[in-house]
């Protein structure tokens, strides 16, 4: 069962530039997703669909699953129903010829992780390897680019985060929201199709906060990638998102452009959620 | 006194044989710990059993019985071993079964966080383990390494029991020949001592390079001003 419209891969018209994020970038879809941590369900078959290059804000009260779909996008928590399309192939599954869909193994799993790319909460650089060689080991030893185009990638991309002459330190002699730009250069140095960004600025002191928003800012609009985002910042979540979707107990309670969730939410517990976030 | 002075030269022979048994032995427990210690770390029970059969079973015998085995009953059934080999492979599988709980030890210390942001870059199983984990738990491993390798060291003085003229040997020989106990026995203390003092300086040579490597130690001079995050190297251990 191949996924319906939006997580077809893009058609080949390349004329459609009017349409800027109808680019490479795969869409992504969840087909009745389970996912159940002992006896917790956290995901109950839950269904949604990511358009190719589309900006998604899951926002929810913590414990409602939002990070777990992150997760297992990254493939770091296992699934244990449904399906999940990366573009046209399923992301924890492969298709034996039949249509029938089987569990994936590692093979298909590095295959489809090409295309993802992950931020973390607490930036999880190599504390073993200095500034440089956490934007290059990537590249150079998983996409295979020569340690002078690695080189050069990495250069660029600290240039866009504002780090340039930080490349030979070590990430133990970086303040945290420093350490968080080498973390989202070191994810675009893979050059992923989709980046997932799981509540990037909370472990923030408040005045670094904005710094690595305005980035991410500036990434979302010079890039076309496929962008999920888990944030308790909601102002971010409507500056960067095309759509957010408001999750409670591992389903999506409403959804929408950000104007109308902010706006003029129409569940309560959408309310609520955001009077409670608003008030901190 | 002056006896013992003048045997200095069947000291160092024995002192020599107490060095090349440390740096044998404690290179096949390094290579040891480091197969049974991964081990221990794999998703495959079978495999994680390998370690423990290894490790309980190796650390549970006393070296002087597995030198007997290898001297004495091994050869009953076929299997010969010179008396440097059945003491070096008997230090090297004891002490081999401690590294090895270090060595898983520190694998499992290693913060889960690296490991996610490994499967993120999309490594593959064999450079998480290289590049990343590995690394970040030698850290861990070099302290308690330190203290192994001073065992091993001291663990050397049982040999003469399957023949070996090492430096305890030497000094009961010494001793039988002059009579001066207490000066014999005064002047192989000093001599483990040192041995032991130079490995210790090897393994701190070790540390300090581990330290360079996560970016701890002083700051460069260039950057005085160098924010140290809370937490930035993950693995919480500072000599």
């Amino acid at each position: 069962m191949p996924p319906t419209e939006p997580t077809d891969t893009p058609s080949p018209s390349k004329a459609g530039d009017a349409v800027p994020r109808v680019s490479d970038a795969p869409g992504i879809r969840f087909e009745k997703v389970v996912k159940r941590f002992g006896s917790n369900v956290v995901l109950r078959e839950l269904d949604f669909t990511v358009a190719p290059g589309e900006r998604v804000t899951l926002i929810g009260p913590s414990g409602s699953g939002k990070t777990t779909i992150l997760r297992l996008l990254m493939t770091l928590e296992k699934l244990d129903d449904g399906v999940i399309w990366i573009g046209d192939r399923p992301l924890w599954h492969q298709d034996k010829g039949d249509g029938k869909l089987v569990p994936a193994g590692q093979k298909h799993l590095h295959e489809m992780r090409k295309q993802v790319g992950m931020v973390f909460q607490q930036f999880n650089l190599f504390p073993n390897m200095n500034v440089r060689r956490n934007l290059t080991e990537g590249p150079v030893r998983v996409l295979g680019l020569s340690k002078d185009e690695a080189n050069a990638r990495a250069q660029e991309l600290l240039e866009l985060v504002g780090l340039s002459d930080k490349i030979d330190d070590h990430p133990a002699r970086l303040s945290g929201g420093q350490q968080q730009r080498v973390a989202i250069a070191r994810a675009l140095a893979m050059r992923p199709k989709v980046l997932l960004l799981d509540e990037v600025t909370s472990a923030l002191d408040p005045e670094l906060v904005v710094g690595v928003q305005d980035l991410l800012r500036d990434i979302a609009r010079q890039t076309d990638v496929t962008l999920l985002c888990v944030t308790h910042e909601m102002h971010f979540a409507r500056d960067i998102s095309d759509r957010v979707l408001m999750f409670d107990q591992g389903q999506i309670v409403e959804e929408g452009p950000p104007e109308q969730i902010f706006g003029s939410p129409s569940e309560q517990r959408t309310r609520d959620f955001l009077q409670a976030v608003l008030a901190t | 006194m002056t006896d013992v002075l003048d045997s200095y030269r069947l000291l160092l022979q024995g002192a020599w044989i107490t060095v090349q048994l440390t740096v044998l032995g404690s290179a096949l427990a390094l290579v040891l710990a480091l197969v049974f210690g991964l081990a221990g770390t794999s998703a495959r029970v079978w495999v994680r059993a390998l370690n423990r059969v290894y490790v309980e079973f190796f650390r549970g015998t006393a070296t002087l019985v597995l030198m007997y085995w290898f001297f004495y009953a091994l050869p009953l059934v076929g299997f010969r071993f010179t008396p440097m080999a059945a003491a070096v492979l008997s230090l090297g599988l004891n002490i081999g079964a401690y590294g090895a709980e270090v060595v898983r030890g520190s694998l499992n210390a290693v913060p889960k966080a690296q490991y996610e942001a490994t499967v993120a870059l999309n490594f593959s199983p064999f450079q998480r383990m290289r590049r990343v984990l590995l690394p970040q738990a030698v850290a861990l491993m070099l302290p308690p390494f330190g203290n192994l390798l001073i065992e091993l060291m001291k663990g050397t003085a049982i040999v003469s029991l399957i023949t070996i003229g090492d430096l305890t040997f030497r000094a009961q020989q010494i001793r039988g020949a002059t009579g001066e106990t207490l000066w014999t026995f005064v002047a192989i203390l000093v001599l483990y001592f040192v041995i032991a003092q130079v490995l210790q300086l090897g393994v701190r040579f070790a540390e300090r390079r581990v330290d360079r490597m996560l970016g701890r130690g002083p700051a460069p001079k260039d950057d005085p001003g160098a924010v140290v995050a809370a937490g930035a190297s993950g693995t919480g251990v500072n000599p």
